[in-house]
């Protein structure tokens, strides 16, 4: 293909911030258009590449190849496989939707949607960027949009919660240059490009696994792996929901990709030598994630901790090496995406009505809200890994390949992390019985069901995930070739 | 018939995307729809089973991909044989006979809930046909959660009561956790047969493939499923709450069809069970034991629809017993038997629950003038729950402690015996409280029940009669020979002991329940001062047992983990903040910006260094 789609993919959302820049800042609904109409356009062309994308072909697709920065031999080289298509579409349609869902804002409208198509940008390059350097500007691209959002548009303790998520976030990835850098000078001839690093480059094994951990530093802070969580909630609590829906739907999952695309590869030794501490860290990420949520009173934070919780199969079924494993951890990054966007979009369309978000102030909205109620429920149970929904196929590949693992003590693992499945069953159950069955609250009395727009939000992400809870051949067929590479590669 | 079989759950489930997308406000054209789809799906499960039973071949097998990854293939697909074909039968005229009763018992309800109602259901009933015909563990998972779900909407369908929403929690929930035991087991047949095809499987038993203490411990896995969904002793505590929801929904869920799905399942996997050595000792030993367990509870529950819950409990622990000990057709003879009548049972319940508003059995009597031909039907069921023939139940039971005589596991053959003993018992003990004796509570006007209720019953009532005479006999056993399971023949021997043994059992226990309740011989508060009573009534107290040893524990423990994520690693990281930032104030106290200062301090640093270089010198 010689017409540059992802490039434009990626800066057409740029443009679009370029174009709202210089609308007065009066006309909301111009603006508002505008953000509509850039956010779209990336949405159509991802249908193009999801219908040409050839799902037989391990190696890059869509590549865009130039020499950037010679002195450095720093490329601007994209491409799109297996393992970041899924997710790659999924970005594009969950900033469309997120758009769609903030038109309601009121304050800064200018500012707010200018930021989103940066954030845009940011999230769509780090996907497809095929070279180090890239990479990480587009990964730090990320980080500052996100940070003005909650840092001016969310609650009470934004500021708060604001500069926790850019020290976590930004010491993690000053590691991570460190690594990149260190990387840059060992490799011969020296270069930043990541398929040629990970296909030629070996390594010493002491390096590697210094390397790894630089890196795994980075991407930790970002799925978060636990003991670096804690600035996920927080930053979930105060941000306007839009923001929660983009942090928990696509920048949780940037970590869990630079695994799969820069740590695993370029380090296969050090991910071997690795994988106990990272399926460990799975399981206490599962279990933990889960119990802490099963506590919470304010819905957003429980969400924020099951998405933690969540996670940890990625974790742990990237550890296990099997392609099966790999397979499930795109799988979940896609899926948990989808279904945590919903329940985040879903959690402010009550918290728009209500203004609150306390569990305990809530009982018997089944009465007031219906619809509401019946997308809440397909959404919860989608979470908490019900068949014929996303949610299940995630776990149970997850699960599958962790125990199949050939590393002894990975079935035990996953044994525990069955757990995971049962507690989060138990919360989110016991949120429903408490915010949407029983008798009505009176206080409640005048809440209005969903509307239109919400509806247009949100129904998409309940077809994706009802799609690929039945079909999930859809979704599963784009990766098994690039993953079982992957492992092949690593565990030859 | 066979190559559309997939017409069978396919119709319920276009029905129930009919109802939820379209007719919800439109109360007749939503019931009857499902009625009348339940109906053809119905006579298509007649077809099948008979042109399966006409001969031919054994079994029918149809499979469609469903994804692949790495070396796992997964698929969707049925698997039509004799144990399908009878469950399908019995699903489907359960499920027909349940819808048609709601009409009348439901009529009460708003449109709305009352289309949600039949959506629901048919989206049980397609889940439930689904696992039936599913011939791999991937499917049967899918669907064994599906049903699980609807399990849940129903028993919740009163969304407003709380004590509803508590039980329909408790039931997801309680069959999640023995759930993850069947996910683990499905693990590792994907581990160490590499396929989750039933027929696959049973192959690579049958060459040996797979070793023998392997394969018991994925049985116990599967048979922990089995468990938690037909409520075997330990994970019973959730079938007796579940009664919160409408009666005809505990009449198909709850005592037909959903909960005997965990038999089912241990009879799809038979081979496993019957290869791996002790695994079916375990089997026999939890179901013999919530057989005895269950039926000492009922002995003296007062509310009619958890007397049938625990009733139901001791049933499916004859099932488990039946395999446990080789009775492979006595267990799917006693299933489908127990369908019939036990559907017949709660639906007669629900007949007097619709007239006196009340569950209490204490609240009603007198009730056979009132309300005849509830009360007939109901006394049909009992007869042939507590096994007196020439009823269902009789035949169906006795193969069942036939099979435990024969098999020599006496422990279990004594159990069931005590078990039908107290069965009989708490059955007419119902009876002659509810419909015996004289009206006690006068501002109800109880009344029999339309139409639409009744012919649902009396059909039942006419399976429950005759439905133990296909394995009868004069009728060459037929369902045994239809649905034998391979060589096995525990079952069978003509005795006439056991036979004897039961009738007496069956004919103590109505006597009993006649001195007690009937002619009053003994004074009831003496009784209820007992420990033994107080025990029984309290259920052996194993709700207050859980919920200090488990539930209370767990919530603390998760308690715990929110205070040391806020304390211990949030602390960390605000601590390591707090150090950053008062290093900072504390730096910036020097950076004045005063010329003078930076020069006083200037001159304090030379005449210091001036100071140690004149004393060293």
């Amino acid at each position: 293909m010689d017409f540059p789609i992802l490039s434009w993919m990626i800066f057409i959302p740029l443009i679009g911030g370029m174009f709202i820049l210089c609308t007065p800042k009066e006309m909301e609904k111009t603006i508002k258009g505008l953000a509509l109409v850039f956010s779209f356009i990336p949405l159509v062309l991802a249908g193009m590449v999801y219908v040409n994308f050839n799902p037989k072909i391990a190696d890059l697709q869509f590549v865009e190849k130039m020499l950037w920065i010679p002195v450095f031999n720093v490329h601007y080289h994209v491409g799109l496989d297996g393992l970041s298509i899924s997710i790659f579409l999924l970005t594009a349609l969950l900033t469309f939707l997120s758009i769609l869902i903030s038109c309601n804002i009121t304050k800064r409208v200018k500012e707010y949607f200018i930021l989103f198509l940066i954030l845009e940008t940011g999230m769509l390059g780090v996907f497809v960027a095929m070279d180090l350097f890239l990479f990480y500007i587009f990964w730090e691209v990320v980080l500052l949009p996100m940070y003005f959002l909650i840092g001016v548009w969310g609650g009470a303790r934004r500021r708060y919660a604001a500069i926790k998520f850019v020290l976590y976030t930004v010491i993690g990835s000053l590691i991570m240059l460190v690594g990149i850098l260190c990387v840059y000078f060992t490799s011969m001839p020296h270069t930043m490009d990541i398929i040629e690093l990970s296909k030629t480059c070996s390594f010493a094994r002491e390096f590697q696994n210094l390397m790894f951990f630089l890196f795994f530093i980075g991407f930790a802070v970002k799925v978060p792996i636990w003991p670096f969580h804690t600035w996920l909630p927080d930053a979930h609590v105060e941000a306007p929901t839009a923001a929660s829906v983009i942090l928990a739907g696509i920048l949780l999952k940037m970590g869990i990709y630079g695994f799969l695309r820069v740590s695993f590869p370029i380090f296969p030794d050090a991910a071997i030598y690795f994988a106990y501490p990272f399926a460990v860290l799975g399981v206490i990420n599962i279990i933990y994630g889960a119990c802490t949520a099963m506590a919470q009173n304010d819905l957003k934070k429980m969400i924020a901790y099951s998405s933690i919780s969540h996670m940890g199969f990625c974790l742990i079924a990237m550890g296990a090496l099997t392609v099966t494993g790999i397979n499930g951890a795109v799988i979940q990054m896609f899926t948990h995406g989808a279904v945590t966007g919903s329940l985040f979009m879903l959690v402010g369309v009550i918290y728009d009505r209500a203004h609150t978000r306390n569990i305990d102030e809530f009982s018997g909205l089944w009465h007031r809200m219906p619809i509401y109620t019946g997308l809440m429920t397909v959404a919860v149970l989608a979470s908490l890994g019900l068949p014929g929904l996303a949610g299940f196929i995630g776990e149970f590949v997850c699960l599958m390949g962790t125990f199949v693992s050939t590393f002894a003590g990975f079935k035990l693992l996953a044994i525990l992390s069955t757990s995971g499945v049962v507690i989060t069953a138990i919360y989110l159950l016991w949120m429903m019985e408490r915010v949407f069955w029983r008798d009505l609250n009176p206080k409640w009395e005048h809440l209005m069901d969903i509307d239109k727009r919400e509806l247009l939000a949100i129904i998409p992400l309940i077809i994706v995930i009802i799609l690929i809870g039945v079909c999930p051949k859809l979704l599963v067929d784009l990766m098994n070739v690039s993953t079982t590479q992957i492992v092949h590669e690593i565990m030859p | 018939m066979i190559n559309n079989a997939w017409l069978i759950p396919a119709i319920p489930f276009i029905v129930f995307l009919i109802i939820t997308f379209f007719s919800k406000r439109f109360r007749n054209f939503s019931s009857c729809l499902s009625i009348g789809g339940m109906f053809v799906s119905f006579l298509a499960s007649c077809m099948v089973l008979r042109e399966l039973a006409a001969g031919g071949q054994k079994h029918y097998e149809f499979s469609l991909p469903w994804f692949r990854s790495g070396e796992f293939q997964m698929e969707v697909g049925m698997l039509i044989d004799p144990l399908s074909s009878i469950m399908l039968l019995v699903v489907t005229l359960v499920s027909t006979m349940v819808q048609l009763y709601s009409r009348g018992y439901l009529s009460t309800e708003k449109s709305i809930d009352f289309s949600r109602y039949y959506s629901f259901i048919s989206l049980f009933t397609f889940s439930m046909l689904g696992l039936v015909l599913a011939n791999n563990f991937v499917t049967i998972f899918c669907c064994w959660e599906l049903v699980g779900l609807c399990s849940y909407l129903l028993i919740g369908f009163w969304h407003h009561k709380p004590s509803a929403a508590a039980a329909a929690k408790k039931a997801f929930i309680i069959t999640r956790l023995a759930d993850a035991g069947f996910l683990i087991g499905i693990l590792c047949v994907g581990l160490y047969a590499g396929t989750f095809n039933f027929l696959s499987i049973e192959g690579l038993i049958h060459d040996g493939q797979i070793s023998p203490q392997i394969l018991t411990i994925m049985a116990i896995l599967i048979f922990l499923g089995a468990m938690g969904k037909s409520a075997q002793f330990p994970f019973h505590t959730w079938l007796p709450d579940a009664m919160e929801g409408p009666s005809p929904v505990s009449a198909l869920i709850h005592a037909a069809t959903m909960v005997a799905a965990g038999v089912y399942l241990v009879a799809r996997t038979y081979t496993m069970f019957d290869a791996g050595p002790n695994a079916l000792l375990v089997v026999g030993y939890i179901g013999g034991f919530t057989a005895l367990f269950a039926a000492s509870i009922g002995l003296c529950q007062n509310d009619i629809k958890r007397i049938l819950a625990y009733s139901t409990l001791s049933q499916l622990g004859y099932m488990m017993l039946a395999l446990g000990v080789g009775g492979f057709s006595a267990c799917m003879f006693h299933l489908t038997t127990h369908a019939f009548f036990k559907a017949l049972l709660f639906l007669a319940a629900g007949s007097v629950i619709h007239a006196m508003h009340s569950n209490e059995i204490w609240d009603a009597g007198g009730l056979r003038k009132k309300m005849p031909i509830t009360a007939i039907v109901f006394i049909i069921g009992s007869l042939a729950i507590a096994g007196v023939p020439p009823f269902a139940g009789f035949w169906s039971k006795e193969e069942v402690l036939m099979a435990a005589y024969s098999s020599g596991h006496m422990p279990l053959f004594i159990m069931g015996e005590i078990g039908a003993l107290m069965t009989a018992f708490y059955m007419f003990r119902i009876c002659f409280v509810v419909f015996g004796g004289e009206t006690r509570k006068h501002d109800a006007h109880p009344h029999e029940s339309p139409w639409v209720m009744t012919v649902p019953m009396c059909i039942l009532a006419f399976l429950a009669i005759t439905a133990g005479f296909i394995d009868s006999p004069w009728l060459n056993h037929w369902f045994r020979n239809f649905v034998s399971f391979g060589s096995h023949h525990g079952e069978g021997h003509e005795g006439h002991l056991v036979t004897i043994i039961s009738l007496s059992a069956a004919g103590l226990g109505i006597l009993g329940a006649w001195l007690v309740y009937g002619i009053k011989v003994v004074n009831l508060d003496f009784v209820k001062k007992t420990f033994i009573y107080k025990l029984l009534f309290g259920k052996y107290f194993f709700d207050e047992i859980y919920d200090t040893i488990i539930v209370k524990p767990f919530v603390e423990l998760t308690k715990g983990s929110v205070r040391f994520d806020q304390v211990v690693i949030d602390g960390l990281v605000n601590g390591v903040a707090n150090v950053t930032a008062g290093c900072g104030m504390l730096v910036r106290r020097i950076q004045t910006g005063l010329v003078q200062s930076y020069v006083l301090t200037m001159v304090v640093g030379i005449i210091i260094l001036l100071v140690i270089w004149m004393w060293g010198a």
